[in-house]
């Protein structure tokens, strides 16, 4: 079997040559047009006047088009139709496409696109949460709100309460590869568009719909990103439907990728918002009410701000049990870049409102936030709470869990929480306990320098919240030389999916890797496809592909087994063998026999994911087919008289259930830490006060570099196998270890409270100015 | 024979007929068809781009996406298609990088295996400084790392020594000059040998561009998109290049490269060595020179706050004239320096001691960014107290600019923490910064006003910075 063997990146070799071909690389034919965008300079108004003649004059340039040159704008929306390619008439943000340029390299068309002379009317442009709250300026009709229990009043009730106010950033996806897309005309006005997407199948939807074809007029082929983030699921649309309209119209080849700035300046990011919130709590901080707003800044236009923001709203409890609380969500239209998916889709979000809530409540208590936490888990799936001997407290009364079944604030039964023994054994394996006095003590002795150190969980929410998505298919041939063609709707952009995907294919024929190839995502092979997203790449093209193969090996067994006069159930497949009969064939001639007996060795497979049931206006029902978990203790230091901090240690103990590669799922692991980590420490976006992104290249905007990851860096799998029927008892793993990056955030929290009486308040992303003006707020508070 | 000649993986090239500022990475991908080196920022931040440029000084890693064409004559560049053996045996970093799974969605992979290729070949193992100019946004570095360690010992191939032998087998037969040819190429665009011509050049044409590493200018063209033109290349002139012992002092010519000075103030001026190990990447440093980072007198350059704490000397020359004076009356304004048209920096000089400075960089990442606020103090004492002080920042105003009123509080006063609270508060009358998107107006303030402290605290021998904290 090679399923759970630690194979290398199935492209590594192609990578590390550069030899693996992303769509800039594609050779494009000499008559080849290259496209750019001309942007708004302004955040919100009317154009009042569009001159192209400089635009249209400059060398090199093929054709320009403006909103006059379109009858019907094409909408390049995910969600709302709300996304016209060209403003048409008004700008909704600074960075807005106004007109496209075509000219005959890449560079003359950018050269083309900054001369357009553009005269606007101003109007006022609402840039921030307090803009868009004042003037109602909001998607859907008001706040979504889910409550279970009575949130109020327990916290009326109880002895204690916090509460506070936490700006959280948004973040820059940094795909290294920025957006990118090709079109070339077929016969018959037919088109074929490369793209880097996530999303293939939007793709194609969006380019039928913009040229009035039906869907089977384009085909849309992805081989890989160059990195997505969630950066890819929408975002590429504008770029596939300018080349198709310009291909179209041009009879020629047409191909855009977004300089850098321009990457920045027109995509979407990471959601910012505020979270207010309001806990009672008890006198050993278990929470005895809660109550968080959301307030959400989305930008421009709808994308898919509101399944983000339902995320965050089913990540507020993570792994606490939450008896009384009320959330109510915000989902705010600004004249801003459209937000975007981004890893976690909104349930970073969520999570660190109640990893916040858990340090405030530890910190009015002067108690480890971590017994705060452990206070507050569900209860573990076996009924038993393993709790390490360190952290041994009173015992809780738990007969009211033990009543009925935990259930989230989404009404969801948790009945898979490992988080208890999960962190006990992270504990054991990282010293938390230890290092923790060890700290106190060094900081006691240190006045400059102070060291910070904190556990938290995660329990990630595994499905597309909107129900349909949770389908997936497969396209596998077996030819007669028995080598195997292997096709899903999944997206390649980095995280192995392919390789995991051959792996649980090569499991099934009982043959080599060797045997298996890997080909291009393509709406011609399996059509209808989900975005690779939600963390769902492996569970659902990792099963379609298996049915698939499946049923191909059920006809070669059932053509063997004919030929042996066995049952079908005796064959085996294995070491590249057919085993039947005391006989052992080469898979190859197994197959070419097969050929010859007119026995067909193609089939697709298809999966949708059992047991789903979701109500998101009511926000009740069994959204996820299972969580995943995972913890993380992070070690900072911060300077006090600058606020520089840095991550001296990190030690990640994360559930990817029976992995089907361990190897790519550390990978994924640590890389999603240090991106959390950068999204809550140096990844600023900063606006200026007329809505221009000022932090727009990575010599403003900072993703962590080499240096930033952990010193002393400890990654590790939880390793048992995942209790509910998936693809090889393996769980997700490309969004939830993301959030293991919290641990950071709140290390910080706590050296900064290290320095004196008052909570830190901490926001993010805690730039070297946020920790030192905490600073300032502790010592003040003394 | 017209344009310039250099050779590439191996197979000498020339290249004529394209615009002076036409870059190493458009023509590679565009000309060539060599796809494997990547675009990902197209300014130098990121390093997808980075190849191996060889000359007779050695090999280093740059970014070519600011890297012009004329900058390359007589030189060896290697891109990731020519790293592997002649026979396609893979380098020992490749084969790293596949075994320690150091590659996801493989963009920024080509960058880091030339960058890690160069180290190699050169023997260094600090792997995050020679790796600091290479973003990654997949695999949080780890496996990275593990590859480039797991890489050190193997021998380093034969075919890696190929350029180097070529350009010193082309010095030996007087074979460079062809590579140097270029002199009379259609290409416009002088590229001088000495600094003579180059005076004598500027002095009829001083409305021209100079370029030295081109890693400002260079975003003149690709971001600005400015057409620059005439334009000087001056990284062929080997006596700009020097660093010259003169007693006492230190003279530092303009073109040498930040990573050739780094190197050479280890020893004598080791804070500012440290301030330069994070001025910008490996790939900038061996482009950037000192020189540069005067003459286009950004207020958030590294190099002069600590010159001017050093009290350094700007010479510079105007056809046969030359002046010297104070580096720190060069700056006059934002972005106004005062230099004659044709008027050029020839060097710079420095004391060869000053055991008291300390240089302080303050940005929202450790490596690879530009300050909110660079300090660099000078003090010294005699009989406890204080008999001189020199207290430059970058980043405070619109200039690179001395302290004048804390330098006066301490001055004369004893060498105490109660002195420098005096001109920690006396330093709010010397500068009024700005808010951007690095820091607040406020945080700048307070952070260099705090860095006095430090600079107390580090010279009492306390630990001063997180970075040399270990868990």
């Amino acid at each position: 079997m090679s399923a759970g063997k630690s194979l290398p990146h199935d492209a590594a070799p192609l990578h590390v040559t550069g030899q693996a071909r992303y769509v800039d690389d594609i050779p494009m034919p000499a008559n080849a047009v290259h496209l750019a965008f001309g942007l708004s300079t302004i955040a919100h108004g009317k154009v009042v006047s569009l001159d192209l003649s400089a635009v249209r004059a400059a060398p090199g340039v093929i054709a320009v088009w403006g909103p006059d040159d379109f009858d019907d704008m094409p909408d390049c929306s995910p969600s709302a139709h709300d996304e016209p390619l060209l403003a048409t008439g008004t700008v909704h943000y600074l960075g807005m496409p106004l007109f496209l340029v075509a000219a005959d390299s890449h560079l003359a068309a950018r050269k083309a696109a900054r001369l357009a002379r553009v005269s606007y009317e101003d109007w006022p442009a609402l840039l921030t949460v307090d803009d868009a709250l004042a003037a109602d300026s909001r998607f859907e009709q008001g706040p979504v709100i889910w409550a279970k229990g009575d949130a109020p009043r327990a916290i009326a009730a109880s002895d204690r309460v916090v509460e506070g106010r936490f700006e959280v950033g948004g973040q820059e996806h940094f795909y290294l590869e920025g957006q990118v897309a090709a079109a070339l005309p077929l016969e018959g006005g037919d088109l074929l568009i490369h793209s880097s997407t996530q999303h293939p199948t939007e793709i194609q939807h969006k380019v039928a719909h913009a040229l009035h074809l039906p869907m089977n007029a384009v085909r849309v082929e992805v081989r890989r990103m160059g990195g997505g983030f969630g950066g890819k699921e929408s975002q590429g649309n504008a770029l596939a439907i300018a080349c198709a309209v310009a291909a179209a119209r041009l009879g020629r080849p047409a191909k855009m990728r977004y300089d850098r700035d321009d990457d920045m300046m027109i995509t979407g990011k990471r959601h910012d918002l505020r979270i207010l919130y309001r806990a009672g709590f008890d006198d050993q901080g278990r929470v005895t009410g809660l109550e968080f707003t959301h307030l959400f800044r989305c930008g421009w236009a709808q994308d898919l701000s509101l399944p983000v923001a339902d995320r965050a709203m089913l990540h507020a409890d993570n792994c606490y049990h939450l008896p009384h609380i009320r959330i109510e969500s915000h989902r705010l239209k600004t004249h801003t870049q459209s937000a975007t998916a981004f890893r976690g889709f909104g349930g970073p979000q969520g999570m660190i409102g109640i990893e916040r809530v858990m340090d405030h409540i530890a910190h009015q208590l002067g108690r480890d936030p971590l017994a705060v936490r452990l206070a507050n888990f569900y209860a573990a799936s076996d009924g038993r709470g393993a709790l390490p001997p360190a952290l041994a407290r009173p015992p809780r009364d738990i007969s009211e869990q033990m009543k009925g079944r935990q259930t989230t604030p989404f009404h969801m039964e948790v009945d898979d929480f490992i988080g208890h023994e999960l962190v006990a054994d992270l504990v054991a394996r990282s010293d938390y306990a230890a290092r923790r006095a060890e700290i106190a003590a060094w900081n006691a002795a240190s006045p400059v320098l102070k060291r910070g150190i904190a556990l938290t969980p995660v329990k990630f929410g595994i499905s597309f919240t909107l129900t349909h998505l949770n389908q997936a298919g497969a396209l596998v041939h077996v030819y007669q030389d028995g080598s195997i063609h292997l096709n899903h709707g999944g997206t390649e952009m980095g995280q192995g999916l392919f390789q995991k995907v051959a792996q649980v294919a090569a499991g099934v024929f009982g043959v080599d890797l060797a045997a298996i190839k890997i080909t291009a995502t393509d709406t011609a092979k399996v059509p209808n496809t989900s975005a690779t997203a939600a963390s769902s790449g492996s569970d659902l093209n990792g099963m379609a592909t298996r049915a698939a193969c499946e049923v191909i090996r059920d006809r070669m067994a059932a053509f063997i087994a004919d030929k042996h006069q066995v049952p079908p159930t005796r064959v085996r497949f294995e070491g590249g063998m057919v085993r039947v009969a005391g006989e052992a064939y080469p898979f190859a001639r197994v197959a070419q026999w097969a050929y010859e007996a007119r026995v067909s060795l193609s089939s697709t497979g298809f999966y949708a994911t059992p047991k789903l049931q979701w109500d998101r206006k009511a926000g009740k029902g069994r959204p996820f087919l299972y969580f995943a978990y995972g913890a993380a203790v992070t070690e900072v230091v911060i300077d006090t008289l600058t606020g520089e901090n840095r991550i001296l240690r990190a030690d990640l103990l994360h559930d990817t259930g029976t992995s089907l590669n361990p190897a790519l799922d550390i990978g994924q692991v640590e890389g999603a830490y240090v991106q959390g980590a950068g999204w809550l420490t140096t990844e600023e976006l900063v606006w200026d006060g007329k809505g221009r992104l000022a932090t727009h290249a990575p010599s403003t905007y900072k993703i962590p570099a080499c240096s930033d990851r952990p010193a002393v860096f400890n990654v590790a799998l939880w390793g048992q196998p995942n209790r509910e029927e998936t693809v090889g008892k393996s769980k997700a793993v490309g969004e939830p270890p993301f959030m293991l990056g919290i641990s950071a955030f709140l290390a910080l929290s706590d050296a900064v409270a290290s320095c004196g009486a008052g909570y830190p308040a901490l926001d993010a992303p805690a730039t070297a100015e946020r920790v030192l003006a905490a600073v300032g707020r502790v010592r003040g508070a003394a | 024979m017209a344009g310039i000649a250099f050779l590439l993986n191996g197979t000498p090239v020339r290249v004529d007929a394209e615009p002076p500022t036409r870059t190493l990475l458009d023509w590679l991908r565009e000309n060539r068809g060599l796809t494997g080196t990547k675009e990902g920022c197209n300014e130098g931040d990121c390093g997808a781009c980075t190849v191996m440029v060889t000359d007779a000084r050695g090999s280093r890693a740059l970014n070519a996406c600011i890297l012009f064409l004329p900058q390359l004559a007589g030189k060896a560049v290697r891109t990731v298609e020519g790293l592997s053996g002649p026979g396609g045996q893979l380098h020992p970093v490749q084969q790293a990088m596949i075994d320690h799974h150091g590659s996801q969605c493989g963009f920024c992979t080509p960058g880091f295996v030339m960058s890690m290729a160069t180290a190699h070949l050169n023997g260094q193992t600090d792997h995050d400084d020679q790796l600091a100019g290479n973003l990654c946004r997949c695999t949080g570095y780890a496996p990275i790392i593990r590859a480039a360690r797991a890489a050190e010992s193997a021998p380093v191939p034969d075919w890696m020594n190929a350029d180097h032998d070529f350009i010193c087998s082309q010095i030996s037969s007087g074979g460079e000059a062809e590579g140097r040819g270029g002199q009379t190429a259609p290409l416009p665009g002088l590229r001088p040998e000495t600094t003579d011509e180059l005076a004598d050049w500027y002095a009829a044409h001083p409305q021209a561009t100079l370029i030295a590493g081109a890693t400002d200018v260079g975003l003149w063209v690709t971001k600005q998109l400015r057409d620059l033109a005439p334009v000087a290349f001056l990284n062929g002139i080997a006596d700009l290049a020097r660093i010259e012992p003169q007693g006492d002092h230190i003279r530092i010519g303009a073109g040498v490269t930040i990573a050739a000075l780094r190197a050479a103030m280890q020893g004598p001026h080791p804070s500012f060595a440290e301030l330069l190990r994070r001025y910008a990447s490996e790939q900038v440093r061996n482009a950037a020179t000192i020189g540069g980072n005067i003459a286009n007198g950004s207020p958030i350059g590294d190099g002069p706050p600590a010159l001017i704490a050093l009290g350094a000397t700007l010479h510079l020359r105007r056809g046969a004239m030359r002046r010297d004076m104070a580096l720190e009356d060069f700056f006059l304004d934002y972005r106004k320096q005062d230099r004659q048209p044709g008027e050029f920096v020839e060097a710079v000089t420095i004391p060869a001691k000053a055991p008291a400075l300390r240089c302080y960089k303050i940005s929202k990442r450790f490596d690879q960014d530009i300050s909110a606020v660079c300090g660099a103090i000078n003090v010294t004492c005699a009989g406890g107290k204080v008999t001189a002080a020199r207290i430059a920042f970058g980043g405070m105003a619109g200039i690179p600019k001395r302290a004048a009123q804390a330098e006066a509080a301490l001055v004369g006063q004893d060498w105490a923490e109660a002195t420098i609270r005096k001109a920690m508060a006396a330093m709010a009358q010397d500068f009024t910064p700005l808010s951007d998107m690095r820091a607040s107006s406020a945080y700048r303030m307070q952070t260099a006003q705090n860095l006095l402290l430090r600079y107390f605290h580090d010279l009492s021998g306390h630990p001063v910075s997180v970075l040399e904290v270990t868990p």
